[in-house]
């Protein structure tokens, strides 16, 4: 398979990149990681004027966290980077849990979080990540940067809210008011396959009292799920029985899961309502079943 | 080079200028003209005619075009060949030195881990990788390495044991 014509620039600031972008009138597209670009430039889903290659800036690579907690992924850590960061395994859980998670290891040496964020697949495991951590991204054009909430950043599948001459620069992930716990589980046929279910939970923990929660869908609807109203199960409480049933009743009725060769629409809400229990009763120091 | 996608007939455009990339491909500096859009996995196997890359799926899924980028297992079908330029590249073709066998190889031939073979060369650049990382894999840890590789004949154990037969052989050379 053969894309259609583009113009390939690689620029070496970020300036450039947004030079170009602006310069192509919404006709150019930045690769990234390119496992979901170069798929559909082959496939003709996308066929843009201009390609613009960031992989030649340099210092877009990097996680950092700030002294208060706060986690920052530049444009281009790529999934491999997450999934074998000790700081993430030992700080953020539920983005560690993922990253062995997304698609498979050799996708996971280019594919991006940020590129993965923007590519906006409702089936996307770090768009749900995102949104349980109640994430933003900054995004940088020719008038300067500023801070897209990630609730306000997906617009539907395959969509995002930037302009066509802004590039993603990072994502931030806000810090915990004590510490952050949670977990990530999918269901898959087989690795690199389409969830049959994803379920991100983010937990903020004092001791043994959840002070902030998160919880997003992939893989159960048309887009990314959020599920964040079952936090109201579970704040200001310890993770009990009866408090794990409640937040996951909450979360299985968001999804809007449909009958396919995955599984039937009632076996995916099941999956999810398990996965979050089981997430759940992972970061109890409770005795519950 | 322009000429690379002769098959779909269309010409070279005027207003995309073709581009000139160098790539140290198995330690060798290679150049080629080439139009953006061409695939890393067609550049190794049409202009510099190295067809031990395979195209399987075309669609990221097969992991045939498996190779390593600057050290890292990619599947070549889905990086653009411009990309490569300045950096290296390693297939499996790189594999062998004139009169030996690489151990993965050795084991793929020992275990009999190969069929049709078409899956071969990516099955071993992605075992490469892995074992360049980790010489004492366990069984499980090779399974997940390799499990963006598909093949459709062995089902799969004699390449988890051609695997574990090269680490066994590469910890021995080590000592
Ligand atoms: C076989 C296979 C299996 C997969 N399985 C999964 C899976 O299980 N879960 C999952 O979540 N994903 C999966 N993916 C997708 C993968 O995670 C991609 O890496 C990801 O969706 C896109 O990231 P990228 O860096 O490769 O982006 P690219 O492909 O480079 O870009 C994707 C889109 O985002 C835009 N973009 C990228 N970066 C920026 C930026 N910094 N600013 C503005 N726009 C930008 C591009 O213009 C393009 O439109 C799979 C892919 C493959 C090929
Ligand atoms: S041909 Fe590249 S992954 Fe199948
Ligand atoms: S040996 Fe035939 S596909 Fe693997």
């Amino acid at each position: 398979m053969y894309p259609s014509r583009f113009k390939y620039e690689s620029p070496n600031t970020v300036e450039e990149a947004i030079k170009l972008l602006d310069a192509g009138k919404g006709e150019a597209k930045i690769l990234a990681g390119g496992q979901s670009l170069v798929p559909m430039l082959k496939l003709r889903f996308a066929f843009p004027e201009q390609v613009v290659d960031i992989n030649n800036i340099p210092g877009l690579d990097y996680i950092r966290f700030d002294a208060d907690g706060t986690l920052h992924i530049g444009a281009l850590v790529r999934h491999e980077h997450l999934e074998k960061s000790l700081e993430i395994s030992k700080r953020q859980p539920t983005i560690a849990a993922a990253a062995p998670l997304v698609a498979d290891p050799i996708v996971r040496t280019r594919g991006t979080f940020v590129g993965s964020v923007c590519h906006a697949d409702p089936q996307g495991d770090w768009a749900a990540t995102m949104i349980a951590l109640n994430g933003s991204i900054i995004v940088q054009g020719p008038k300067g940067k500023r801070t897209i909430a990630m609730k306000d950043f997906v617009l539907g599948p395959y969509a995002n809210s930037m302009n066509y001459n802004e590039i993603a620069i990072e994502a931030v992930i806000p810090a915990p008011q004590g510490v952050a716990r949670g977990g990530y589980l999918k269901l898959e046929r087989r690795v690199g396959d389409f969830a049959t279910a994803s379920v991100a939970v983010a937990l903020d923990m004092k001791g043994d009292v959840v002070v902030g929660a998160g919880f997003a869908l992939a893989g159960v609807g048309g887009k990314t799920i959020d599920a964040n109203e079952a936090a109201s199960a579970l704040l200001g409480q310890k993770l009990t029985e009866a408090t794990i049933a409640k937040a996951a009743a909450i979360v299985a009725a968001k999804a809007e899961p449909r009958t396919d060769h995955r599984g039937s629409a009632e076996y995916k809400r099941h999956i999810v309502e398990t996965f979050v229990k089981r997430i759940l009763v992972a970061n109890s120091t409770q005795k519950v079943a | 080079m322009s000429s690379l996608y002769e098959e779909v007939h269309s010409a070279p455009s005027s207003d995309i200028p073709v581009r000139q990339v160098t790539v140290n491909v198995n330690g060798e500096s290679r150049t080629a003209n080439v139009e953006p859009r061409l695939l890393l996995a067609h550049l190794l196997r049409q202009a510099f005619k190295l067809t031990g890359t395979h195209t399987g799926c075309d669609t990221t899924n097969c992991g045939a075009c498996t190779i390593l980028f600057d050290g890292r297992p990619i599947k070549s079908c889905t990086m653009l060949a411009v990309q490569a330029d300045g950096h290296s590249v390693q297939t499996v073709e790189g594999l062998a030195s004139a009169s030996e066998l690489h151990p993965l190889q050795e084991g793929f031939k020992q275990e009999h881990a190969l069929q049709c073979g078409f899956c071969t060369p990516g099955m071993m650049m992605a075992a490469k990788a892995l074992l360049e990382e980790n010489l004492n894999p366990t069984e499980d840890e090779i399974r997940w390495a390799l499990s963006g590789n598909l093949c459709r004949c062995t089902g799969y154990q004699n390449i988890v044991k051609a695997v574990l037969w090269a680490a066994e052989k590469m910890r021995a050379e080590l000592n």
